[in-house]
């Protein structure tokens, strides 16, 4: 009837000629692609370069953040669930690690490898109870499980109480290479943030990461085409809370300590603010944000308590001026995914 | 005769804290016909609706597809087993591409769709037939664009590709012309007749003039209960369904 009409300005007709569509997709596909890959080639420069610009252990605390951040970003900004808990994973991987590393000896990759273990048990107990709730009433339950998990730590004898686990020996990556010196370390905590970030980064652009998007944006929808959500949304918190093992478990190694920091529902908040300020649902947003938190957190040390006001500041400037995230602006202006 | 009904509820109720909201509905849905269920507000249609569905679970009643009770069924299983529905509020994953959307529904089927370490360029295969059904409701100069950035009807037309990228048996539409502009309703209603073609449809539709000349059969809800069922011309007529409507004692 009015299709005729409608098919001049909609294309409503049903034999009008593919316009080379698929070419236009497949090209900016591999536009965004393309671009994704040259950010990645400057950031594996940057890693390779930063050593010598700056201390190499506080470059090695700012890649733990980094990749607690995006570990978080998977789950907040993909799996559009906020949990208010994920020092738990990063915190109990942080001291299972340096008690595998400390007392019974491991070598650092074992170490670690424990701590995500944990983190992934972790992960699917309480996430399994948690994604029966959604929005504000799952934060509160993984805010509540992470703090049973604190308590834990203060009470345990293992983590050490109030003193943590210190000391904790950097030891022979596989038996083999010394991680005493500075650089090879930094160096091993650099392929290993850059392996987590493309790891995420290809969950993402994954058949898995997909649907997870999907169910983001209209789970009822997702569930009607035969989506069972609940098992993707417990997938993707169980592979966030591993990668933040992943995160915490290295950081112990870097900084020789675990301790009830790691743990504290301000460690749950404080990966919130990188993840938001560096941009949500970014891929290379929750990097910038970890970063510029962990900077400040460096250098106005000597301002003491005003740091947390510091932080403040920025996080409200954030919020009324860009409220994507700093990536996240970037990307509006670019209009591309970044 | 039997086996000729692909979707049937008996006894179908839902009640909502003391208010009855479906009332022992009986409901045979013939296979490959276009059957529409309407109604004054407040009738019940679209809480039977999710009901079939599964979107809500029954307090009372039966349903059975395919001589099969999904009564107790979750709503993603009943999807796999044919029996997919749309939404009165337009359902597409606005975050994503037009192609993307109608993919999404055609990964399913690859059983890989927890594959997180798997490239999603795996999926491409998939383009060629996400193109023919992006062509097939018209779409095709919008498939790079993002869903969200769709007016209402090419929303609603793009939801029917992504729901027929399944193949289902059975299509349940959720008044798929509320809030349409008269060209795309009309639009839509020639879409509907192409693909019901080997499929079964029921929809709950507001729209009489859509509702006369799509369906075969037509059950009029009222007050929770079933008030007459026929063609358009019996029901039409019908006494008690005018009074309904518009409260006339003839």
């Amino acid at each position: 009837m009015s299709d005729e009409a409608e098919s001049v300005g909609a294309g409503a007709t049903l034999d009008v000629e593919p316009v080379g569509a698929e070419a236009i997709l497949s090209d900016r596909a591999a536009r965004g692609k393309s671009l994704h890959m040259a950010i990645f080639a400057g950031l594996a420069v940057l890693l390779l370069i930063a050593p010598f610009l700056m201390y190499p252990f506080f470059l090695m605390k700012l890649l733990c953040f980094a990749l607690f951040a995006s570990a978080f970003n998977l789950l907040l900004g993909y799996g559009g669930l906020l949990s208010f808990g994920h020092a738990a994973y990063f915190g109990m991987a942080s001291y299972v690690s340096a008690h595998a590393a400390k007392v019974w000896g491991l070598s650092p990759e074992l170490a670690i490898l424990a701590g995500m273990v944990t983190a992934a048990g972790l992960g699917l107990l309480f996430g399994a109870l948690a994604i029966r709730r959604q929005g504000i009433y799952f934060a509160m339950v993984t805010l509540a499980f992470a703090q049973m998990i604190y308590f834990f730590a203060l009470q345990a004898p293992f983590t050490g109480g109030e003193d943590g686990i210190q000391g904790v020996p950097r030891g022979h990556l596989f038996g083999i290479i010394d991680l005493s010196n500075a650089m090879t370390f930094y160096y091993v905590v650099a392929v290993v943030f850059l392996l987590g970030i493309l790891l995420i980064y290809r969950i993402i652009h994954s058949p898995f990461g997909q649907v997870l998007k999907a169910i983001r944006d209209n789970e009822p929808r997702a569930i009607s085409l035969g989506y069972r959500a609940d098992h993707y949304k417990l997938a993707v918190f169980v592979l966030s809370a591993t990668l933040s093992g992943l995160a915490g478990g290295m950081k112990a190694i870097v900084v020789q300590l675990a301790s009830l920091t790691d743990v504290y529902w301000a460690m749950s908040g404080e990966v919130v603010l990188m993840t938001l300020l560096g941009g949500m649902g970014t891929i290379f947003g929750p990097m910038v944000g970890a970063a510029i938190i962990i900077t400040m957190q460096n250098y106005l040390a000597s301002l003491g308590a005003w740091v947390t006001v510091a932080q403040g500041v920025v996080f409200v400037v954030a919020v009324l001026m860009f409220r994507e995230g700093i990536v996240g602006v970037v990307s509006k202006w670019l209009k591309k995914p970044l | 005769m039997a086996d000729d009904i692909i979707l049937s509820a008996s006894g179908l109720t839902k009640e909502f804290k003391g208010f009855i909201a479906v009332d022992g509905v009986d409901l045979r849905v013939r296979r490959g016909s276009i059957h529409a269920l309407i109604g004054p507000n407040g009738a019940g249609k679209t809480t039977c609706f999710n009901l079939l569905t599964k979107f809500l679970t029954p307090t009372r009643g039966t349903i059975t597809y395919n001589g099969r009770d999904i009564t107790q069924r979750k709503p993603a299983d009943i999807a796999r087993l044919g029996l997919i529905r749309s939404f009165q509020i337009s359902a597409v994953f606005p975050h994503m591409s037009v192609l993307e959307n109608v993919r999404i529904a055609l990964q399913r089927e690859r059983n890989d769709s927890f594959a997180f370490w798997r490239s999603q360029s795996t999926l491409d295969s998939l383009n060629g037939r996400a193109h023919d059904l992006v062509q097939a409701v018209g779409l095709i100069e919008f498939i790079d664009s993002l869903a969200g950035e769709l007016s209402y009807g090419r929303k609603r037309a793009l939801e029917i590709a992504t729901t027929l990228a399944l193949d289902p048996e059975l299509m349940l539409l959720d008044e798929p012309m509320a809030g349409m502009a008269a060209d795309d309703v009309d639009r839509i209603t020639q879409l509907i007749r192409r693909v019901s073609k080997n499929r079964t449809v029921l929809m709950v539709e507001h729209n009489l003039s859509v509702v006369s000349t799509l369906s075969d059969v037509i059950t009029v809800l009222a007050r929770g209960k079933v008030l007459a069922e026929g063609d358009y011309a019996t029901v039409s007529k019908d006494p008690r369904v005018l009074e309904a409507y518009i409260g006339a004692h003839p």
